[in-house]
């Protein structure tokens, strides 16, 4: 169970969102600019609302009120950006391994091999990150995001670098490694296709508001009538 | 050519330049990744001494250091002689004299570093000395080579602070720039001529190597 009641002002944007996600793989749907970077990046605790509390599971991970606010790092969340933002100046298998420093030797590589044969990158451990297509970045960027085990998951846009297929497939493999980890997952996206291809609870948002949240069909039934919309004859 | 004042000469800056790097990694970092307001004041008092005349500076150090302080009498409590005219006086004032040179590039280098990054090691549990020490260094090590290059020869070249705060003792406080004007002075045109060539072969080399350094070859810039 996911909770979190905010509002963030940050110039003239205005969030303002309270929801219960109570299925374990929720998709903020929403245009660019509607605010979905920006509440991922408050769930993470990259930045501070200005009101509000989140929690998970009954642990509370922000809450203005009453001065609580766990670091990023100790939330046992990761973030997946449209931007892998991989180190550099470390090869894929020790970017995989940055997170998980505090495991043994043989456990971290173990790991390491474990979460790159998830994402299908394998044969990428001894690359440079520079030598990756966009597509190999992401998959990267989520081994080494899901590398520590964390509880919440937050996706932006993650696979935007890969085709339908492959994006599917990571997807689905993704799905049901999330289900066996009992990992809460939140993925924002603009791509209606994804927030149909998940069978999840989607959450739509416009302008920083959450305006519904439901199975895919009920949450875009509007956005289903503006894309069929576009192929009537007139 | 006197061996002795370019050997100390080499010693001081050497010493001042390990001793910065040391001091304005940690500045460097808690200019860029901290967020008090306190912070525009730091960077600005550690920027003054690039706009301070270096003969005040060395004046204040002069007057800081020696007996008429409870600081340069505690100091010389302590060391069991003033700092003022002697090398560790000369090493302190260096430090001081020389840090913007040390501070300004490393913070460029650590400011240019992708946020995501730092986001990326955040969210991966990295504290703020793993941060620094595993993502900001080694991603702005030609800064810091830059950092250490301009610090030294900024401290091979420095004359006003080393006259006021150090005199000019052999095999203590005489540089080789105080070599050149004493040689000059005397009259002794060719023996500066010879000195002056030292020191602008050493910063010749010096800046040639940070510019080959950082020349990205290839379009393999990392």
């Amino acid at each position: 169970m996911f909770e979190f009641s905010l509002d963030s002002k940050r110039g003239s944007f205005h969030l303002r969102a309270e929801c219960r996600f109570a299925s374990r793989w929720t998709v903020i749907f929403g245009p660019s600019g509607a605010g979905k970077s920006t509440l991922l990046r408050l769930f993470a605790g990259l930045d501070l609302p200005d009101r509000g509390r989140i929690e998970l599971n009954g642990r509370v991970l922000t809450d203005v009120g009453r001065h609580v606010f766990i670091k990023p790092g100790s939330r046992q969340a990761a973030m997946v950006a449209q931007q892998p933002a991989l180190f550099p100046h470390l090869k894929v298998g020790a970017n995989v391994a940055f997170g998980i420093v505090s495991l043994d030797a043989a456990n971290r590589d173990a790991r390491v091999a474990e979460m790159l044969a998830l994402v299908d990158g394998t044969h990428l451990a001894d690359r440079w990150p520079r030598d990756l297509s966009g597509g190999e970045a992401q998959r990267v960027a989520l081994a080494r995001s899901l590398a520590p085990l964390p509880r919440l998951l937050l996706l932006d846009e993650p696979f935007s670098a890969l085709d339908g297929t492959a994006s599917d497939a990571l997807l689905s493999r993704l799905r049901i490694w999330t289900d066996e980890h009992q990992v809460q997952t939140v993925m924002a996206t603009h791509d209606a296709t994804d927030a149909f291809a998940t069978s999840s609870d989607v959450a739509l948002l416009k302008e920083g508001r959450l305006v519904s949240l439901g199975s895919a069909p009920d949450a875009l039934a509007s956005e289903r009538d503006r894309i069929v919309s576009r192929f009537e004859i007139r | 050519m006197d061996w002795q004042a370019l050997a100390l000469t080499i010693k001081l800056a050497s010493l001042t330049t390990a001793i910065l790097l040391v001091i304005t990694i940690p500045l460097a970092a808690l200019l860029v990744l901290g967020r008090s307001r306190w912070l525009a004041a730091l960077e600005a008092l550690a920027a003054l001494p690039l706009v301070l005349p270096p003969t005040v500076l060395g004046f204040f150090l002069l007057v800081l250091l020696g007996m008429r302080t409870a600081i340069g009498r505690s100091i010389a409590g302590l060391l069991g002689h003033p700092l003022a005219f002697s090398f560790a006086g000369l090493v302190v004032g260096s430090i001081i004299y020389s840090l913007p040179f040390a501070v300004q590039p490393i913070v460029a280098g650590f400011a240019a570093v992708d946020t995501s990054l730092l986001d990326a090691a955040r969210m991966l549990g990295a504290g703020p000395v793993r941060i620094v020490l595993r993502v900001l260094v080694p991603l702005a090590r030609r800064s810091m080579l830059a950092a250490a290059v301009l610090a030294f020869l900024h401290t091979v070249g420095e004359f006003g602070v080393v006259l006021m705060l150090g005199g000019d003792i052999p095999g203590a406080t005489r540089t080789l720039s105080i070599v050149l004007y004493n040689q000059v002075e005397n009259f002794d045109y060719a023996a500066a001529n010879r000195t002056a060539a030292l020191l602008l072969g050493l910063s010749v080399v010096a800046l040639g190597a940070i510019y080959a350094v950082a020349r990205p070859r290839g379009g393999r810039r990392v």
